[in-house]
């Protein structure tokens, strides 16, 4: 494992920076005033899974790309940096799980996910905060009833399944169910334009081959997808705070008040390099934390909190001096920088609050 | 030799002149070994670890050898320090010859100051400090205002220079002195080496509010000094001052670095207890401390990955500013914390109980870790003008 990309990872960022290119912010604006009920861009979506993205964390024995999780990581970083939406991070995530965990007959729809752009979503505990889940799943003769809610569900409102965790008997289990009419769907727009929705669950019937790997699995299914998710949407946050914080300094370079670039002030150019800083932190974790998940290392569901808590933190960080720098012009909605404000916000919120990571991390040094 | 055979050779080597006693960690003064001319040794071992060191030039692994250096390729460097390392084995010399003067020395000295000067560094003969800020030139380093005036194949010196570490125990000093008053300031400085036993040089220790500290102020009064202690031009010695601070910035950066990681979690644990799941009793701190333990070690990757990105070729530049910034900030921020963990044992000052107050004065000497090397705001003006390229 190395800090440097290798040519085959580099490759794959440009290819993706060049996808993502089609998909500038004021896509997501444009969506957003259509009030277009997707949340994304289809069109875009078809041009990920052509590109193969539901499979990079997928084995080549079941039709994958095999790229890892850094890999994964470099297409989140360049979704970070134009704000675009799809389900191809649940997607991709839930297709990883299912090749390493699933049963035979789940494996089989790999083949739909990645080449047919089926999308999944996953819903994690019931809320952001992680406490422990409200969905309850109980035997009745030869299937399962699942009854409860879950909040904050990603582009569930056009997913064709969904990856869910829930307690049978006190211990946390992963099911894949499909997205039927039996599951209740309340959809509602989010402050960074994004489709989210509440599921509830009302003695939901589900068979018994819905559940994902053995009884021995389950602990080790929920630490990947804590993990990984977390990893991944740190991911993002870095490529979204790398263009906030770009945009910015290119603002100060341009923008003159009392005569001069606003970028001579020192009072704002010592703001800039601090925050220079710390983004050269978010860096180095996400790398470290992506590569770790490669390795296999336990360290780490240490080092994807780390990641998660820090990235939420900067991203807020930068995002905040982004609209203050701009000034009265970065509160205007023609002005892009309070977009990267709002997904900020709400990708620090997803699967695992800022606070909740935090405690993670120190849980797991003993403290 | 293959580097197998090398490492057999440095194991021997080590085992052979390296005791037990200099396996251990350096607590007292006396625990470090500075060379000069006044220096002695506190016992057999230290004298005869530094004594084989030196014979081989290892004190200096990588430097020429036809100045008395170890010659090593940086392959054997690391095999040598990655067996010291492995040993516990204390550095057999200190020297901010080695650190400091002799990169620049390689850098910009004449082959005749090489010769001169090198072979000593090497062999801790000399003992040497760093004359550059000035009561009016601290952040503002290029200000300084210390005057030599050339007198025939001399300089006359006067002026006054702060914050010499060690000045009073040192045998030389490299200055940055003003030859040139009607230039711009940068342009009309020269480096300078002056003989600490020179006529009219004087030195006074300074107190921090640390307690005793290395550091003196030192006088010059009409301190005569040869033309031929200059290294490199007379008025060029601005660029030297600058390639010796980019040394002594990713210096400090590295020497906080090593203790960086020993886990505040785990001192808190110690003086405030955790609950019956584990968590330390006291949640607003732990909240810091997790804010902060994350951040060192992000900072920790992020130097391996400054230093990945160097050996891959690319410009270390103006990144050793950020890397000096944030190290030291760090660093105070622990010792901020550091004083909420201990409580009421964190504030004494003296008695053997605390080993002589040692919290309670780092905590105070770590105030200066902004400061010294160049401040953090200097550190933030160079990020911000040489990496984001703001305007001035």
């Amino acid at each position: 494992m190395a800090y440097v990309l290798t040519e085959e990872q580099q490759m794959l960022s440009d290819s993706a920076r060049d996808l993502f290119k089609a998909a500038p912010v004021a896509l997501v604006r444009e969506l957003r005033d259509q009030d277009n009920e997707v949340g994304y861009s289809q069109d875009l979506w078809k041009e990920m899974v052509e590109m193969g993205l539901n499979g990079l964390l997928v084995s080549e024995e079941n039709g994958g790309m095999d790229f890892g999780w850094r890999g994964m990581g470099v297409i989140l970083e360049e979704c970070g940096r134009t704000l675009s939406n799809s389900p191809v991070l649940t997607t991709a995530v839930a297709a990883h799980i299912i090749d390493r965990y699933g049963s035979e007959e789940q494996k089989a729809m790999l083949t739909e996910i990645i080449t047919g752009g089926k999308s999944i979503t996953i819903a994690l505990r019931s809320t952001s905060r992680m406490s422990a889940d409200e969905c309850i799943v109980t035997a009745d003769g030869d299937h399962y009833l699942l009854s409860g809610t879950k909040q904050m569900v990603a582009n569930a409102n056009t997913a064709d399944y969904i990856l869910l965790s829930a307690l049978s008997d006190g211990v946390e289990q992963y099911y894949l169910i499909e997205n039927s009419d039996a599951v209740q769907v309340e959809t509602e727009r989010y402050m960074d334009s994004r489709m989210y929705s509440r599921l509830s669950f009302d003695s939901v019937k589900l068979s018994q081959s819905a559940l994902v790997g053995v009884a021995k699995a389950q602990r080790a299914i929920a630490t990947t997808l804590i993990s990984g998710l977390n990893a991944l949407l740190s991911a993002e946050l870095l490529g979204l705070m790398t263009e906030a914080f770009e945009r910015t300094v290119g603002y100060l370079k341009e923008r003159r008040q009392f005569g001069v670039l606003i970028g001579s002030f020192q009072a704002l150019q010592h703001r800039a390099a601090d925050l220079y800083s710390e983004i050269e932190l978010v860096k180095s974790i996400v790398i470290k934390a992506l590569d770790a998940l490669d390795d296999g290392d336990p360290i780490a569901t240490a080092y994807c909190s780390m990641a998660k808590a820090k990235a939420s933190k900067i991203a807020q960080l930068a995002t905040n001096e982004g609209v203050q720098m701009y000034g009265g012009i970065g509160m205007t909605d023609d002005e892009e920088i309070g977009f990267f404000m709002k997904r900020a916000r709400v990708a620090a919120e997803q699967f695992g609050s800022m606070s909740y990571h935090a405690d993670r991390f120190a849980r797991l040094s003993s403290y | 030799m293959s580097l197998e055979d090398f490492r057999k050779e440095v194991i021997d080597f080590i085992e052979a002149n390296c005791a037990e006693s200099m396996r251990q960690p350096m607590v007292k003064e006396s625990d470090t070994y500075w060379g000069g001319r006044n220096a002695t040794f506190q016992n057999e071992d230290q004298e005869r670890w530094f004594t084989a060191m030196a014979e081989r030039g290892w004190t200096t692994p990588t430097w020429p050898k036809e100045y008395g250096g170890g010659g090593l390729s940086k392959a054997e460097a690391k095999i040598l320090k990655q067996e010291m390392d492995k040993r516990k084995c204390r550095p057999p010399l200190l020297s901010f010859g080695i650190w400091m003067l002799g990169p620049a020395l390689l850098q910009f000295g004449s082959e005749e100051q090489r010769q001169q000067y090198l072979p000593d560094i090497i062999q801790g003969k000399t003992r040497w400090c760093q004359g550059y800020s000035e009561p009016g030139a601290g952040s503002d380093l290029a200000g300084l205002q210390t005057s030599a005036i050339s007198d025939g194949d001399h300089y006359i010196v006067n002026g006054q220079k702060v914050w010499t570490s060690y000045g009073d125990k040192a045998d030389m000093i490299f200055a940055l002195v003003r030859t040139d008053q009607s230039v711009k300031k940068q342009m009309g400085i020269t480096f300078l080496l002056v003989d600490m036993d020179t006529e009219g040089v004087s030195t006074q220790p300074i107190k921090l509010i640390s307690g005793k500290s290395p550091f003196c102020e030192t006088f010059f009064d009409n301190v005569r000094v040869p033309k031929a202690n200059v290294i490199g031009e007379e008025n060029a010695g601005w660029t030297v001052a600058k390639y010796l601070l980019t040394h002594e910035r990713s210096a400090i950066s590295s020497a906080v670095d090593a203790d960086m990681l020993t886990p505040l979690s785990y001192y808190a644990k110690n003086s405030i207890g955790v609950d019956e799941t584990g968590v330390l009793k006291d949640s607003i701190l732990r909240s810091d401390i997790v804010e902060w333990e994350i951040d060192a070690a992000a900072f920790k990757f992020t130097l391996e990955r400054i230093n990945e990105e160097m050996k891959a070729g690319q410009a270390i530049g103006a990144k050793s500013s950020f890397m000096k910034y944030y190290g030291s900030e760090l660093n105070k921020r622990k010792y901020e914390l550091r004083l909420q963990v201990e409580g009421a044992d964190g504030l004494v000052w003296d008695g053997e109980r605390t080993n002589e107050g040692k919290v309670a004065r780092q905590f105070c000497r770590t105030k200066g870790n902004s400061i010294e090397g160049g401040t953090s705001e200097v550190q933030l003006n160079i990020i911000s003008k040489h990496i984001l390229g703001l305007p001035s």
